[in-house]
């Protein structure tokens, strides 16, 4: 390349660099709401019956005859496994509850794979490559949404928040120092591509923001581990920093976050793994909450799994894909304290083939309700898109 | 049809090379998949710490607790998870090596796919060592013949029945089955059907799902005797799967006829057609593609050579829109092969630098080593990669890692860029790496570039 033409190059880059997002500060238009909605997506199929437990129900002990020990009671009729115990103060606070007897409309095949999409599509079926998840069809409800009103934390791909909506993605782990040159030539290279274009500058603006509010992250983060009820959370598993990092940006002008906590696929030895994945689950809860601080009285966190499992324990102490479930939810914004939802009863006849669950209602509903009186979204824009062909039915009174 | 040199390297194998030309033609692809991969890494049974040694090693140490014997036990424990370490890193090292430094490279390709399609992961810190062995045993040697021979290896090896959980099934009405009060675990039957074979699209029910996890009874595990069939676990009676009847009576035959059943079903030969071309050519690969390979599938019984051939040999793999994202893998090894860094560089890497410019890194991309989420294994849309976290891994890992890897011996940008790209570089990017202010820059934007990290 001659000089001439190297200086003409130049100038054009600097032209449109100054046009690039990767370069243009993007002010954060004002958030459309000030409460806040975490979605917790339990991957691996949580099941719902060793969670809260339906003591009352005269077939639950024999459907689970090793799997009924350390229960903690709640209702009388439902207990608690008692690896949550430590969500009991916020339970009788009315800060936790579930609703039970739940499923997406996902039936038969039982498949992780395609069970978690459904739940993420919020769809009633699998439509295939132009998929979209439903809090980002509920934010496309919303004019003038930008930049960071809703955050996908974590490695994971989530389906849940793709589509044409802008939705930011970050792991706490990534990171993105550029020199200034070095931008302009990134800019310049990705301007064709808008895949690369658009999640380049998402990561530099991403990365900028995180660098303006670390110290006082920072600052938060210290408090937070001061806080009582987080005395026995350790502060270094990666659950716990996805919480922390949610919990930094809904303090500021996120308003949607959603990130997945897994390790549910128990099929073996489950008293175990579900000890486990619970603890996961009560650590990320607490976080969240110590995190937000004030703003967790504004806040409701929804954790929803892909199905249940079956009613009975399987030949290894375990328990295989199933239907009909449980959704926990917490937040100051909910109304805790029970257990949400019509009972099925768990004899042969009333099970979902004989075999699982049966879902008395859509789990779907229950999001619904909390978009529309939490953050008032119209029941028809979330029967017609944000949920397609949900009859969202009576109120559960689920926001407080 | 329109075979080119520079596609074959980029789609098809490990990536443009100072050291290796492209390969010279689709015979020369379909050549690398019967040669033999450079760098070793253990096989299950010959892998050292064992399974068993651990389990040895856990039983002593839970004997000795409390007594003085109990320090020295458990520093023999301590040494075997040091040892495990070093097999992991080492194997970590070589699968690497076999990319980087591979003279084509579409055999370690095609293995890092089926390792993917049969995913097994480690349930527990003493298997972590123990997922690559598996890979050597159960898809290495497989790769240049029938699908159904890799599916047997697959189903009857340990880490799989481990993984999924087989060795615990136990037919209820089986000797054991009625003493222990022990019944059927579902994963490996339904994985199998859903993962491994036909597709979730398949027209298989859950009452196959069943019956094939009671077939599947019997397959079994122990340190001491490796992989056998225990008939004291097995379901008696028939069983029937996808409308075929298999007699329990004939015990492992028995399994492996149906495993062999499920290995040629038209089905599996569409959905394994599918993934490949998935994996090499599209997200949404042309349907006349999957069609040939299904169609070579199906004629040839499952023989993979001929369903790649097909592949090569049709002109939609050759189309010059790159239409997939390499994956953080393929990226790094992909990246260093351009950057000149040897197959033994890559081998003997310093654990210092394993970790810091790859164990690290892959986990900021989204791709921790060998450890996907589940038994589907990793995505294979381009969607999933191009995320802004990912992003940022990747252009960080392209700004900083080369120097690390070459030091002195880095190129200038300029020259740089026709050896990662060849004929794929755009105006675009060759002036980038000509206006970078410093080297490092010039050659980080090359590999941050669209077109490095598509193929």
């Amino acid at each position: 390349m001659d000089r001439r033409k190297f200086l003409v190059r130049v100038a054009a880059l600097g032209c449109s660099a100054a046009a690039s997002p990767l370069v243009t500060p993007v002010a954060l238009a004002q958030a459309p709401w000030d409460a806040r909605l975490v979605v917790i997506i339990l991957r691996g199929a949580m099941d719902g019956l060793d969670v809260f437990r339906p003591v009352g129900d005269p077939d639950y002990a024999g459907l689970r005859p090793t799997l009924r020990q350390g229960t903690m009671d709640l209702t009388g009729f439902f207990g608690m496994n008692a690896a949550l115990s430590p969500l009991i103060p916020l339970w009788q606070t009315g800060e936790m509850g579930a609703a039970h007897a739940v499923s997406t409309p996902y039936r038969d095949k039982r498949s992780h794979f395609d069970g978690q999409d459904i739940l993420e599509a919020g769809r009633p079926g699998i439509i295939g490559a132009s998929n979209d998840g439903w809090l980002n069809r509920m934010l496309q409800t919303i004019p003038g949404i930008t930049g960071e009103t809703a955050f996908a934390i974590g490695r994971d791909q989530q389906l849940i928040m793709s589509g044409d909506a802008p939705a930011a993605r970050w792991s706490p782990d990534a990171d993105l120092t550029l020199s200034p040159q070095a931008e302009r030539l990134l800019g310049l290279i990705y301007d064709a591509d808008p895949m690369f274009k658009t999640a380049s500058a998402q990561a530099i603006r991403i990365a900028q923001s995180i660098a303006m509010t670390a110290a006082s992250d920072v600052e938060r983060t210290d408090m937070m581990m001061a806080d009582p009820m987080m005395a026995a959370v350790n502060a270094n598993k990666e659950h716990v920093q996805l919480a922390e990092f949610a919990a930094a940006r809904l303090r500021g002008d996120t308003r949607i976050a959603s990130f997945s906590v897994s390790g549910w696929d128990t099929h073996l030895n489950q008293k175990g793994g579900i000890t486990n994945a619970l603890r996961r689950l009560s650590d990320t809860i607490l976080t969240l909450r110590a995190g937000l601080g004030p703003v967790w009285d504004k806040t409701a966190v929804l954790c929803l799994t892909e199905f249940g499992r079956t009613a009975a324990e399987n030949g290894t102490k375990g328990t295989d894909h199933g239907t009909g479930g449980a959704m926990i939810y917490a937040g100051g914004a909910l109304n805790g304290g029970r257990i949400l939802g019509d009972w099925p009863g768990l004899a042969e006849a009333d099970l979902y083939n004989r075999r699982d669950l049966m879902p008395t209602r859509d789990v779907r509903a229950y999001p619904a309700w909390v978009m529309h009186d939490l953050l008032g979204i119209s029941r028809r824009a979330i029967e017609m898109s944000v949920f397609p062909g949900l009859q969202m039915g009576s109120n559960p009174g689920i926001v407080a | 049809m329109p075979f080119d040199p520079t596609l074959a390297a980029v789609r098809f194998g490990s990536g443009l090379s100072p050291i290796f030309g492209p390969p010279a033609d689709a015979a020369a692809l379909l050549a690398d998949i019967d040669t033999s991969f450079t760098y070793s890494v253990p096989n299950f049974d010959d892998v050292v710490p064992s399974q068993r040694a651990f389990q040895q090693a856990n039983k002593a140490r839970n004997k000795a607790r409390g007594t003085d014997q109990a320090e020295a036990v458990e520093q023999a424990f301590r040494d075997l998870r040091l040892l495990a370490n070093g097999v992991f890193d080492q194997s970590l090292r070589s699968s690497l090596a076999r990319q980087v430094g591979a003279d084509i490279g579409f055999k370690a390709r095609l293995g890092t796919f089926f390792a993917n399609h049969f995913t097994v992961k480690s349930r527990n810190s003493a298997q972590r060592h123990l997922v690559t062995p598996y890979v050597e045993d159960a898809i290495t040697p497989h790769l240049n013949g029938h699908f159904s021979a890799m599916l047997r290896a697959v189903v009857t090896h340990p880490m799989m029945l481990l993984y999924l959980q087989q060795v615990q099934s136990v037919g209820p009405l089986s000797p054991l089955g009625k003493r222990r009060n022990r019944g059927i675990n579902e994963n490996l039957a339904r994985e199998l059907l859903e993962l491994h074979t036909l597709g979730v699209d398949g027209t298989y029910a859950q009452a196959d799902v069943r019956e094939l996890a009671e077939l599947l009874t019997g397959l079994t595990y122990n340190g001491q005797r490796g992989f056998f069939y225990d008939g004291r676990f097995a379901e008696p009676g028939s069983e029937t799967v996808l409308g075929i009847t298999y007699d329990a009576a004939d015990g492992l035959d028995n399994i492996l006829r149906a495993v062999d059943d499920l290995a040629v079903h038209p089905q599996t030969a569409r959905h394994i057609a599918t993934k490949i071309a998935v994996a090499f050519v599209a997200d949404t690969p042309d349907v006349g593609l999957v069609d040939a390979m299904a169609a070579a599938f199906v004629a040839t019984d499952g023989f993979l050579p001929a369903v790649y051939a097909s592949m090569l040999d049709h002109p939609a793999a050759w189309g010059s829109e790159l239409q997939k994202i390499k994956s953080p893998q393929r990226f790094i090894t992909s990246a260093m092969r351009a950057l000149g860094v040897t197959g033994d560089e890559m081998d003997q890497a310093s654990g210092r630098h394993l970790r810091g410019l790859v164990v690290r890194p892959l986990r900021v991309m989204g791709q921790p080593w060998e450890q996907p989420n589940g038994p589907d294994g990793w995505p294979d849309d381009s969607t999933a990669w191009i995320s802004p976290q990912g992003m940022a891994g990747r252009i960080s890992w392209a700004m900083t890692a080369p120097r690390k890897l070459v030091r002195d011996r880095m190129s200038d940008p300029r020259d740089f860029v026709q050896t990662a790209l060849g004929p794929l570089a755009s105006q675009d990017v060759i002036f980038a790496a000509s206006a970078a202010e410093v080297r490092d820059e010039g050659v980080g934007v090359v590999l941050a570039s669209p077109a490095f990290q598509r193929s």
